[in-house]
């Protein structure tokens, strides 16, 4: 059999190639491992010409996100990327953002939180931001961030809401692997040109952000929170429409479910009693095992908005799940459990429900860490416990 | 799945190419027609420490992301580091070694590979940088890549004096090494 040639790349150079083609005005980054070379990248891609947008190299997170507000306001569309401090510095800015429905586009590059310092892998950066009024996308392999990065423009331009794009740092950022491109014409095509509702403009001002006595404020809060929930219509249909158009989709947008239903060696017709709940690209590693192991896998894919009713409607049935992720709201347990247990409380006879914290500060999380993982599932109990 | 998925662990020193040799072994399988992944252990690297970088090979998509633990490949790229215990940690019997090393130093039980590639790297680089002709020893005496695989991963990924240098590096190795 003839194979075709596959586009080895690292994940970075895609996600950077992938904003190259969705034609940014804006690049406003500063560098951070393990962010650098999807920065490096632009910058050399604007250095050369290959990208029209203007790269404003500022002096610190919170200035690179305020230049994109500028710039959004302006009715630009506007790009920047961070990993872990970078994003808690731009922490304050990030609500202004959502706030003023301006519909700018991040990419996180995963990393912990120090101290003590640590420049690997976990979710605490971006989980610990997920009341900032972002929707978040978390991505398990390099296609599915390259073609999320062009999903991501349109989301937000369809939405008036700003979009992380959560990736993990190093796990797929540093990693070569192959990722198909799509032509530029193909690009424009899903992504038309930003049109904004509104925008700063001398000859027809407007006001943006301005103060918000109690009888307005709440009703902006409300209007940002009724956005975020119906934005969830909008993430499904991005979706469907990428998959009908180039033939890639993951799950329905929100989550994906992965080998729950039948699947040798179990019997046809009947259904998993154990699912093992996934964010990020761990998902790929237990894909190799939980299904041999006799569960189905549930991936969240967006954070924000939260599938709650999909994940009750894909967890109705089962008589227990375990949540695995790489994060801890300190002082509780891993957000994802919380909000999953919160989720699945209204269910008549719901799942028991486990919480595994894992791959904290880069620990590599192995195929034997999540069959024992997966062993605890099958076994009902409830139980909460760090892989370490 | 699992069983056809080839995993290839490398060892070397920082400044001496082991993460590069992983993602030009990656695109190399790429380029012919395989699935594949590339990707260091990462840490803080430093000039002259242990560094491991790790590579998949399969007919089929790859998912796993873990590191790799038992390989069915090990690259040391320099001899002084084959009395690690890490080298040989989680080797299986049927385990293949390549090593740059001239003849002598440890003897493993595995399969081994010898080829001096640090003379040959001074010769045509004049510095120890070896992990092009290991690529060449590795894609010679295993067929698991074309050799035209890796000199177009070079010409992708090296400025053009540099990938004339190192395409000669890896045909050498290549060429003096028996399959």
């Amino acid at each position: 059999m003839r194979q075709t040639k596959k586009n080895v790349v690292e994940v970075s150079y895609a996600v950077a190639e992938a904003v190259k083609q969705c034609e940014p005005d804006v690049m406003a980054i500063y560098p951070i491992t393990p962010q650098t070379h999807i920065s490096e990248k632009l910058s050399q891609m604007a250095a050369d010409g290959e990208v029209s947008a203007e790269k404003i190299n500022v002096e610190s997170e919170q200035s690179a996100i305020s230049a994109c507000i500028g710039a959004q306001a302006m009715g630009l569309r506007a790009y920047t990327a961070t990993s872990s401090q970078g994003l808690a510095l731009m922490h304050e800015i990030l609500f202004i953002v959502s706030g003023m429905r301006l519909p700018i586009v991040m990419t996180v590059v995963n990393r912990s939180l120090s101290a003590p310092l640590s420049i690997w892998n976990d979710q605490q950066d971006s989980f610990s931001q997920r009341d900032t009024g972002w929707i978040q996308l978390y991505v398990e392999n390099g296609q599915e961030a390259y073609d999320t990065q062009i999903q991501a423009f349109r989301i937000a331009q369809e939405t008036n809401l700003p979009v992380m794009v959560c990736m993990d740092g190093f796990m797929l950022s540093h990693v070569y692997e192959p990722v198909e491109y799509l032509a530029q014409g193909h690009v424009n095509g899903f992504v038309p040109r930003y049109k904004p509702g509104y925008a700063l403009n001398p000859d027809k001002p407007v006001t943006m952000g301005t103060l918000g006595t109690p009888h307005y404020y709440v009703q902006f809060r409300k209007q940002l929170q009724d956005a975020l929930l119906a934005s969830k219509k909008t993430i499904m249909d991005v979706n469907s429409g990428f998959r009908s158009s180039f033939g890639r989709g993951y799950g329905d947008g929100l989550i994906e479910e992965i080998c729950m239903k039948a699947t040798p060696p179990m019997k046809k017709g009947t259904s998993r009693k154990h699912a093992l709940i996934t964010i990020g690209s761990v998902t790929g590693t237990a894909r190799d095992v939980a299904c041999k192991e006799g569960l189905g896998i549930i991936r969240v894919r967006s954070l924000r908005p939260f599938p709650e009713e999909e994940l009750r409607k894909a967890c109705s049935g089962l008589d227990s799940v375990g949540v695995l992720e790489k994060d801890i709201s300190l002082g509780a347990n891993g957000s994802l459990f919380d909000e999953v247990k919160a989720a699945l409380y209204s269910l008549r006879d719901g799942p028991v429900v486990s919480s595994f914290i894992a791959g904290i500060g880069g620990r590599d999380i192995t195929m034997d860490d999540i069959r024992d993982v997966c062993t605890k599932i099958k076994a009902g109990r409830e139980v909460r416990e760090w892989v370490m | 799945m699992a069983k056809e998925m080839i995993e290839i662990r490398i060892h070397g020193r920082g400044g001496q190419g082991s993460v590069t040799a992983a993602s030009l072994l990656a695109i190399a399988a790429g380029h012919d027609g395989k699935y594949s992944q590339g990707f260091p252990a990462f840490g803080v690297e430093r000039r002259g420490a242990p560094v491991r970088a790790f590579a998949r090979i399969s007919d089929e998509p790859i998912t796993i992301r873990s590191q790799i633990y038992n390989p069915d490949y090990v690259m040391i790229m320099d001899p002084t580091l084959c009395e690690l215990p890490e080298i040989i940690s989680g080797i299986k019997p049927e385990t293949v070694i390549v090593i740059n090393s001239k003849e002598g130093g440890r003897k493993f039980r595995n399969k081994t590979y010898l080829y001096d590639a640090t003379t040959l790297a001074l010769e045509l680089l004049g510095r120890d940088i070896v992990n092009t002709a290991i690529l060449g020893v590795f894609a010679k005496a295993t067929g698991l890549v074309s050799l035209k695989g890796i000199l177009e991963a070079i010409d992708r990924e090296f400025p053009q004096k540099l990938a004339e240098k190192n395409k000669e590096l890896v045909s050498r190795a290549y060429r003096e090494t028996g399959s």
